[in-house]
């Protein structure tokens, strides 16, 4: 095993094209660190890096300490899981997974034990002398992860290897790869453009847009903290609901109402613009009803007709409509409306999702009060996307996570883009 | 869509009718060499007699055993060549993005449909000089010229229907590029190999045209140019019946060959067409 240091990585394709911009990432020996972004983010480039299969442009990679920008893949130790596993379909299971052994010269003696010990553990014994076109996706894919695991390499790259998979099975291989990767101890990175996917994975994940890196941070961090407004909009599901907001001394006035700000954030409010984004997480708006005594006062309640109400049993989703002031929404929202694929589908940016307790009374159609956390507020500059709540420190709470996660200078390279990102 | 009685015989009258229009010439020619010297000019379509006399004499006659074995040598050499560079090349076609690419794709098309007869002087004069004329070479070259803008042709579509990441797959697992290559890519375009090989070996065993104009000699004369030298027992008798052996005994290995691979042939000669 060992570590992987990206270091003012670029990528520039012959026609111009910029796909991966100045990327500095450290992977520590062992960390399972996910690389997530929609698509054409440059996740899968910046894999192929890692992997040798494309040049790099500038910068510098390191693998265990040493440079590999020029050495081909098949010197730098790392075996890859593709998307659409890359199987040999001329080969038996057993010939795939001994594949990369027979290509390094290991005695036969070897390779079969090693086969053996791989297929024992991921259950395909009785698989070991079928064709891939015989065996099922899911077969396949641990075939795929399979020839990886018997050449015990230095590190494991991951290109979407569950995105073929259906739902159910999708959910109980996240877990086998989960506890594949702690069994291992291995250094494994794992691309994804589902957030869900990457939150659960990974000891750390690094969310891309553009080729730019906006933040990498244990998956709490990046859902408590988030940076930016692609990263407070990407990360979370239902996502982050945005308005425009107006700063009026110690006062935010948004659709929603009045907000009192204090402290560090209005400090840092007055030194922005007057115009901001205010974005409020889903679980952070509540029945009224349900808000106990203490709590009430740190948070404003409002008017809403309650449109559509799912109800999941643990958790009621409810929407709203509310004119929020679409007129300072920035590209990065538009980019990530067209990526959870909202923008053709004709709901509006104005409607409001809120998860509200399975005890609410609250039911479609009513005219009803709701209350919202305003201690969970995060205040975005309209211009270059930051987050000025964290900057502000006003989420200090979460603070404590930063400084544990491996890489804690991770996020300041990653807060030093953000204002690239917004250009 | 049901068929009814009257289309499936309306099918089966046409089918027939093409049938006998490809087959009646073959059957012919089968009957001929069948046929006593007496008998050549007999009217009836089967012989009245059957007789092995014009295969004896041609298998045992130099003049055709030479060229069969030419024939068979230089087919094979020509094929085995351009199947060979024909993959690489097809290989680079199909993955590889470099600077005049299509024009090679334009002149490897050109080439194949450029008109034989305007070369053979041009050829003739220059293999004289090169001292190639009337030997194997002589013949090998022009062939591998004429095969490997098919079989370029052919194996680039089988190429392009592997998956890119498997190379990329057999790269990571630590193969050079001809090792991923040879152990990776080729076996999956076997079909398109044995496709093109089959079709280039056709295309030399039926060439004439170079075959009777690059060569004097039996020497490196092959089995369908021999054909036009065959000579009667005698200076008034014309060679009918083993001509019309040899002609059968040259068509033998194609039947063979189409037969055992038809399949392949077809699925070649369409790949790209729909996703395999």
């Amino acid at each position: 095993m060992a570590d992987m240091v990206l270091d003012q990585v670029t990528k520039r394709y012959p026609d111009g094209t910029l796909a991966v911009d100045k990327l500095s990432l450290n992977i520590a020996d062992g960390e399972f660190v996910i690389l997530v972004g929609p698509s054409g983010c440059g996740k899968s480039t910046t894999l192929n890096m890692l992997a040798g299969l494309e040049d790099i442009t500038e910068g510098e990679l390191r693998i265990g300490g040493k440079v590999v920008n020029d050495e081909s893949p098949k010197d730098r130790d790392i075996a890859m899981v593709f998307q659409s596993y890359a199987l040999y379909p001329h080969m038996t299971v057993r010939e795939n997974m001994g594949f990369a052994l027979k290509l390094a010269k290991t005695p036969k003696a070897v390779i079969n034990e090693k086969v053996n010990n791989a297929a024992q553990s991921l259950g395909l014994t009785d698989l070991l002398d079928r064709k891939p076109a015989n065996l099922s996706g899911g077969q396949q894919q641990r075939v795929a992860m399979g020839r990886a695991i018997v050449r015990n390499p230095a590190a494991f790259l991951m290109d979407e290897p569950l995105s073929n998979l259906d739902a159910k099975l999708r959910v109980q291989m996240r877990l086998e790869v989960s506890k594949l990767q702690k069994r291992l101890g291995a250094t494994m990175v794992y691309v994804t453009h589902d957030q869900t996917e990457a939150l659960t994975l990974g000891d750390r994940v690094a969310v891309l847009r553009g080729g730019v890196l906006q933040q990498a941070a244990a998956p709490q961090e990046l859902y408590e903290r988030p940076l930016n407004l692609f990263v407070a909009g990407f990360i979370g599901s239902p996502s982050m609901n945005f308005m425009s907001g107006t700063v009026d001394g110690g006062t935010l006035h948004t659709a929603l109402g009045d907000m009192p700000v204090s402290g560090a954030l209005r400090q840092e409010l007055s030194k922005a613009s007057r115009e901001v984004i205010v974005g409020i997480r889903p679980e952070n708006f509540q029945d009224p009803s349900l808000v106990s005594a203490d709590a009430r006062p740190h948070g404003i309640t409002f008017h809403a007709t309650i449109d559509v109400l799912e109800s999941l049993g643990a958790e009621k989703y409810v929407y709203f409509n509310k004119d929020l002031g679409k007129t300072n929404y920035v590209t990065e929202l538009e980019e990530l409306a067209r990526d959870a694929g909202r923008a053709d589908s004709g709901a509006t940016s104005e409607t409001v999702v809120a998860r509200l307790d399975p005890a609410t009374r609250i039911s479609e159609g009513d005219n009803t009060q709701l209350w919202a956390d305003v201690r969970s507020l995060h205040v975005f500059d309209p211009a270059t996307g930051r987050n000025l709540s964290v900057a502000a420190g006003t989420k200090a709470s979460a603070a404590g996570h930063g400084a544990a996660t491996p890489s804690a200078g991770q996020p300041t390279s990653g807060q030093t883009r953000s204002g690239t990102a917004s250009q | 869509m049901a068929v009814t009685t009257r289309q499936k015989a309306g099918w089966g009258t046409a089918n027939t009718v093409a049938i006998l229009i490809v087959a009646i010439p073959i059957l012919w020619l089968v009957s001929l060499s069948f046929k006593t010297p007496g008998a050549i000019t007999d009217p009836s379509f089967w012989p009245a007699q059957w007789t092995w006399g014009n295969y004896s004499g041609i298998l045992t006659s130099s003049t055709f055993v030479r060229p069969l074995l030419n024939s068979i040598g230089i087919g094979l050499i020509a094929t085995l060549i351009a199947v060979v560079f024909a993959s690489m090349a097809a290989y680079a076609v199909a993955r590889l993005a470099f600077p005049g690419k299509r024009l090679l794709v334009a002149g490897a098309l050109l080439i194949s449909l450029f008109p034989q007869i305007s070369l053979v002087t041009p050829l003739y004069n220059i293999e004289r000089s090169l001292s190639l004329f009337n030997t194997w070479p002589g013949l090998i070259i022009p062939y591998i010229a004429f095969g490997l803008p098919m079989a370029v042709y052919i194996l680039a579509a089988f190429f392009q229907q592997i998956p890119w990441q498997l190379e990329k797959a057999a790269k990571v697992d630590g193969a050079t590029p001809w090792q991923a290559f040879t152990k990776v890519i080729a076996p999956l375009a076997s079909p398109g190999m044995v496709t093109s090989a089959i079709l280039v070996f056709m295309f030399c065993w039926n060439e004439f045209l170079f075959a009777i104009s690059l060569t004097s000699t039996i020497s490196a004369r092959t089995a369908p140019a021999a054909l036009a030298f065959f000579s009667g027992s005698s200076q008034f008798t014309t060679p009918t019946g083993p001509i019309a052996a040899a002609a059968v005994v040259i068509t033998i290995p194609i039947i063979i060959f189409v037969s055992v691979f038809q399949r392949r042939i077809v699925s070649g000669l369409t790949s790209g067409a729909v996703k395999g």
